[in-house]
């Protein structure tokens, strides 16, 4: 079916803006049919139905947005935590600020370098995850990261990683547009976990594979950059194999823009998938948590947990769906979206779906909006506890479901002491 | 201790007047009690001590070691002294009980300019409080009254009292959903505080509590005024007669 003309000319304009990079075989021909599915596609417009309550308008601009730098006056995060660092300055690799990228039982390259060689393991990966994952909804601007990234990382995982890869990504210029696609690949038995921070760019599309082969393990945790007027995009592709594990989890504070899509598919027996986010946003924030789940193997779990805190007429969105197969049986599926808006002018939009074609299962799903519960509020302020930390506590505990998804509690502590810190900033 | 000189309040959302004229006053190291039927103004005078949204004051005075309580936010009621152990203590899903207890201590201690107490004090004082009222370890650690029976809500609330350690009390019917050994059990820990500095004013519509914990004064509450005032045996006359009796004489 032929695109409606204004699509058309609004995605040829963007890619009018990029260029296909270089490389060899298998990349030229993973990056040529990513291009070959955005022009199918075409890139997404507000009339889309999945783009219904965030306006893609300024992710799909030919150029990024002016974006302010922000200095946050605190130390960056997971900067206690003995990791490999892998840091990109507007979406350019910084070998100076980086670690050496070697590390016992991983094998960690550089897209921009790999692309050039005929013979890579990522070969048989790259794009193939985010093509999957183009049905049955359609992610053209994944897809346009897969055609136009200039760089990103490639890490295969033989056996136990020693330490947590910790990605970095800092933005110095305010008008820069970075696109970079990562691919993981976790063998049988192996296991690591993967750290983001930082803001990244002006504008950041950001796209990440992850195969997580028979019990595998993959944690992630991510804290989104705080700059205000950054604009985000990022897909993460999951395949989950038999008795895999993935448990991700993402904060997000500030950022006039951004839409994190979740995009899961557990095809081996008895896996398991947790996907959790916590932001909170005030004034001028928009944040898109887009979730789906295709459970298509025996006796696999998943868990979506996603709470927002919203003010000064911020804005959530949620949308998050289970797919459960017809041969998906005992599967055990459980959503929940809240957002805790803190005064009237703040919104929250949610659109819960379940979609089972299996008799045997357990999901359930829950979505709520609601302002400070004051009786609460009342009976820790009758036993002294001064109302702005009466009220910081209950925000802490509103949040707590979704951070407790963090299994590693060093990492979960630093994510909480942010959140304490946003939050004392707002007195 | 406390004093509360010709309390009118009316309810905010609707032109209701609730207390008429309450004038009480509550010595140290004295217990006192309030009795009364249902709709006598017995809780509302609760409320408004500690401060709940809802209530505006028309007329009168309450001080606390002469220190105006009517004019201060609850939280600064609270690190002044004043304690209200509710009638229906309130959940609250994510918030540890063991933090809640020691947030609650220490922003009462630097609101009175005292130095915090550490993790490691906190942990040896909450022990051997929640002792005594068979609180155990897994009470203290989850969220705040979540999951609690009726005892063990009420007994939670002694025990922020017990920690807390407020000049004055003000227990509104602690009695209600108690059976007779958690009554036995929340009354000595009541008890336990009785104390030379100390306030209480037990808010309950029936006798059998004062078993527990012995008043000095009795007042009887009726259509938002204390219409009479005497000793313990004013209690048994209540539980022997009923209001009825006591009404119709003041009437």
């Amino acid at each position: 079916m032929a695109l409606p003309q204004a699509k058309t000319d609004a995605t040829e304009a963007r890619l009018a803006a990029l260029s296909v990079p270089d490389g060899a075989g298998w990349a030229r021909t993973a990056r040529q049919s990513a291009l070959a599915r955005v022009r199918a596609m075409g890139l997404p417009v507000r009339r889309d139905e999945y783009w219904k309550f965030t306006n893609p308008v300024d992710l799909v601009a030919p150029a990024a947005p002016e974006a302010a730098l922000f200095d946050p006056g605190e130390a960056p995060i997971f900067g206690e935590i003995d990791r490999l660092r892998i840091v990109f300055v507007d979406g350019v690799f910084d070998p100076e600020a980086s670690d050496d990228l070697a590390m016992e039982h991983v094998e960690i390259d550089r897209l921009a370098e790999a692309s050039l060689i005929d013979i890579h393991w990522v070969r048989d990966l790259y794009g193939t995850l985010e093509e999957r994952g183009q049905d049955p909804v359609h992610r053209p601007l994944a897809a346009l990261n897969t055609a136009m990234a200039t760089d990103g990382v490639l890490i295969r995982v033989t056996g136990q990683a020693p330490r947590p890869i910790a990605f970095t990504y800092l933005h110095k210029n305010t008008r820069s547009d970075a696109m970079l696609h990562h691919v993981v690949r976790v063998e049988p038995g192996a296991e690591v976990t993967i750290l983001e921070n930082g803001p990244a760019a002006a504008r950041f599309n950001k796209c990440m594979e992850i195969d997580i082969a028979d019990g595998g393990t993959l944690h992630h945790v991510r804290a989104q950059g705080r700059d205000h007027e950054r604009r985000a995009m990022t897909h993460m592709f999951t395949r989950l194999g038999t008795e895999a594990t993935y448990k991700s989890f993402t904060l997000t504070a500030n950022g006039v823009m951004t839409r994190n899509e979740q995009v899961v598919e557990i095809v081996g027996d008895n896996a398991v998938a947790h996907v959790a986010g916590a932001a909170v946003g005030d004034g001028d924030f928009h944040h898109d948590d887009t979730v789906f789940v295709t459970h298509d193997a025996v006796d696999c779990e998943s868990r979506q947990v996603f709470k927002k805190v919203l003010r000064n007429g911020a804005t959530g969105v949620f949308q998050g769906k289970i797919l459960v197969k017809p041969d998906a049986q005992k599967t055990d599926g459980y959503q929940i979206s809240q957002s805790l808006l803190l005064d009237e002018d703040s919104q929250f939009l949610a659109k819960p779906e379940l979609e089972i074609y299996a008799d045997d299962v357990a999901c359930s799903h829950g979505s709520t909006s609601g302002a400070i519960d004051e009786t609460a509020l009342f009976y820790l302020r009758s036993r002294g506890v001064p109302e702005p930390d009466a009220q910081a506590l209950l925000v802490l505990a509103f949040l707590a479901e979704a951070i407790e998804e963090i299994e590693d509690e060093t990492i979960a502590e630093d994510i909480r002491s942010r959140l304490e810190g946003w939050l004392a900033r707002r007195r | 201790m406390l004093e509360i000189k010709n309390l009118h309040v009316s309810l905010e959302e609707e032109d209701k007047q609730i207390l008429k004229g309450v004038d009480l006053s509550v010595e140290a190291g004295k217990v006192h009690a309030i009795m009364g039927p249902n709709g006598s103004g017995k809780s509302t005078l609760s409320y408004v001590l500690s401060g709940r949204d809802g209530y505006e004051v028309t007329n009168g005075a309450a001080t606390l070691e002469s220190g105006d309580i009517l004019e201060m936010e609850p939280e600064e009621r609270a690190a002044a002294g004043l304690f209200l152990a509710f009638q229906y203590p309130v959940e609250i899903p994510g918030v540890g009980n063991m933090t809640f207890l020691r947030t609650a201590l220490n922003a009462q201690r630097t609101a009175r300019g005292e130095d915090e107490v550490s993790a490691a004090d906190f942990l040896k004082l909450i022990r051997e409080k929640a002792k005594a009222l068979k609180i155990d370890a897994d009470m203290l650690k989850r969220p705040v009254n979540v999951g609690f029976s009726g005892g063990e809500k009420k007994r939670n609330e002694i025990l922020q009292m017990a920690v807390l350690e407020p000049k004055m009390c003000i227990l509104d019917e602690t009695d209600s959903g108690l059976d007779v050994d958690a009554m036995k059990l929340v009354s000595e820990g009541v008890n336990a505080l009785r104390d030379a500095g100390r306030g209480f004013l037990v808010i309950t519509h029936y006798q059998r509590l004062l078993d527990h914990i012995k008043p000095d004064v009795v007042h009887i509450m009726a259509d938002g005024r204390i219409v009479k005032s005497g000793g313990p045996e004013l209690a048994l006359e209540v539980e022997n007669n009923g209001y009825a009796d006591i009404l119709a004489e003041v009437a």
